[in-house]
């Protein structure tokens, strides 16, 4: 685990590897008779992939120890950030032909919409407080409540996966379990940690 | 590491630097290519996109570019029956080829039946007579794309001509063949087999409406709703219901599939409707398989002049 430098390569590589995967594909026309309906899709299951990731790596630290992982939680985060970037892309140009008025109102007209593009919009003051620099002017604990945030944004893009689908819930709802037990997990181990250290109360800006 | 503490011997056994950095590189390489395969692996695994298929002796014939009625380039063979919604066999479009391939269909028997004079049996093969000819229809589905497919059938009337409905029947239910042992669907399909789909009379006597028994003059292929399956081109897709094998004339509207499923999202009729939309989604719009951009959805699929008579004060808003 010292190897930190290696490893955010390797994590690097594995991240950029969906979409690597995913444009070749496209390029060599395998995927399939709608190959737009498999980039939205594939870009979106990145996302929530990616987040609940993102979401594991403060438990597995509380659980198991870990810490060493919390190097690698801002390129995770950045990274989903960028899928749902590609998503909302894909969407603008190829659904509705970059015409504004037609996102507008699909905006206000479908709420899937409307949660995945809460979702994204929410999305955007932590990538751009992302850096070092941002966490310091922010001051840990102001930087800490902001990336908070985290939580409604993985629950409104599950639930926005949710909506879209016709009738099979299978994989929203495998996404939500997991979701909903990283959730629980973080509950349940803040509060015993918090038992523990409230004589001195000391604030933790790791969360 | 640059004392060595324990005598001057040891300072042989030490790996040497190059080599020590080797070893380095080389568990970082297999590292770095391990975790890279893996994640392809499991990318593979969920990705629906590229599903090789089986190798095949057939010759799949080129054909030239049909064009329908309206200058519409008919999708390829290949778009056709690589793009089905078939839950029988998977909720997902690009798996249904693949696992329908084993389907059986024959022998295969349509049992007509209901309210009729002459209740009949059809094998299959015997549809022959009613004279399929080649109908070139455009195909919207409920999700939003659309297709032109170049479709062998024959009128239904043709076949109601037959088994000479009563005077009470008013309406046609129509059933898809259930074997769980032969489709395997998705874990959670979300709706209820065998599949329920049905007409008004007069729709299913519209001389629009069709049995149809192959695609670009060749037997249908089993993702496509083999052996006999309806096609009702100013509907949805999902009432043109597949691999039919009974067929009952009643008096009473029947349920149909996605209606039992989801009542407010899918209504008796589902006409093609750009000016009711889909609950969660617009219908106004649509993806042409084969085009990156929408184009517009067109009233009753564009077959309003031969079918809106069928519906003249009706509230189609209510019985969407």
């Amino acid at each position: 685990m010292k190897d930190i430098k290696f490893l955010k390569v390797v994590i690097f590589l594995n991240c950029i590897l969906p979409v690597v995967l995913l444009s070749s594909d496209a390029w060599r026309g395998q995927l399939g008779p709608n190959p737009i309906e498999s980039y939205l899709r594939t870009t979106g299951v990145t996302v929530l992939v990616l987040l609940l990731i993102t979401l594991s790596i403060t438990p597995l630290r509380r659980l198991f120890g870990w810490n060493g992982l919390i190097r690698f939680r801002r390129m995770l985060g950045l990274f989903a950030f960028f899928y749902a970037a590609v998503h909302l892309v894909t969407y603008s140009v190829f659904d509705k032909s970059l015409d504004l008025t037609a996102i507008v109102s699909d905006i206000v007209q479908r709420p899937f919409i409307a949660v995945g593009m809460s979702a994204l919009v929410l999305m955007v003051p932590l990538a751009i407080t992302s850096t070092n620099g941002m966490v310091k002017r922010l001051g840990g604990k102001n930087w800490a409540r902001l990336q908070r945030l985290i939580y409604p944004i993985a629950v409104l893009g599950v639930i926005h996966f949710w909506m879209i689908v016709k009738s099979d819930i299978f994989y929203p709802t495998v996404l939500g379990v997991v979701l909903v037990l990283l959730l629980v997990i973080r509950y349940i181990v803040g509060r015993m940690q918090k038992a523990k250290v409230k004589p001195t109360r000391s604030a933790s800006i790791t969360g | 590491m640059s004392e060595i503490k324990y005598g001057k011997n040891l300072k042989d056994e030490v790996t040497p630097e190059n080599l020590y950095l080797n070893r380095r590189n080389f568990i970082r390489a297999g590292i770095a290519a391990g975790s890279i395969a893996l994640t392809t692996g499991v990318y593979r695994f969920f990705d629906l996109s590229v599903r090789p298929e089986p190798a095949t002796t057939e010759v799949v014939p080129v054909y030239s570019p049909i064009v329908g009625p309206d200058g519409e380039t008919a999708n390829s063979l290949e778009e056709i029956s690589h793009y089905n919604n078939f839950y029988e066999f998977s909720t997902s479009k690009l798996a249904v080829a693949s696992k329908a391939r084993d389907f059986q269909t024959r022998p295969w028997r349509i049992s007509v039946g209901g309210l009729v004079a002459r209740p009949m049996e059809f094998e299959v093969d015997t549809l022959a007579e009613f004279r399929p000819e080649e109908r070139i229809y455009r195909f919207r589905c409920v999700e939003g794309w659309s297709m032109v497919i170049p479709w062998s059938g024959f009128p239904l009337s043709r076949l109601m001509e037959k088994v000479e409905p009563l005077e009470t029947a008013k309406y046609v239910a129509f059933e898809t063949f259930y074997d769980p042992r032969q489709m395997q669907s998705s874990f959670s399909a979300g709706i209820d087999f065998p599949y329920v789909e049905g007409l008004r009379l007069d729709e299913a006597l519209h001389p629009l409406t069709i049995l149809a028994t192959g695609i670009y003059g060749r037997p249908l292929p089993n993702q496509n709703g083999a052996p006999v399956r309806l096609v009702v081109p100013w509907k949805y897709g999902f009432k043109s219901i597949k691999s039919i094998v009974k067929i009952t004339l009643t008096s009473d509207e029947p349920p149909t599939t996605w209606n039992i499923a989801n009542a407010d999202e899918y209504g008796f009729y589902s006409n093609v409707n750009p000016e009711v939309d889909h609950p969660r989604w617009s219908q106004k719009s649509e993806r042409r398989i084969g085009e990156i951009t929408m184009r517009k959805t067109l009233p009753f699929n564009g077959y309003g002049d031969e079918v809106g008579g069928l519906y003249s004060g009706m509230d189609l808003k209510k019985y969407f």
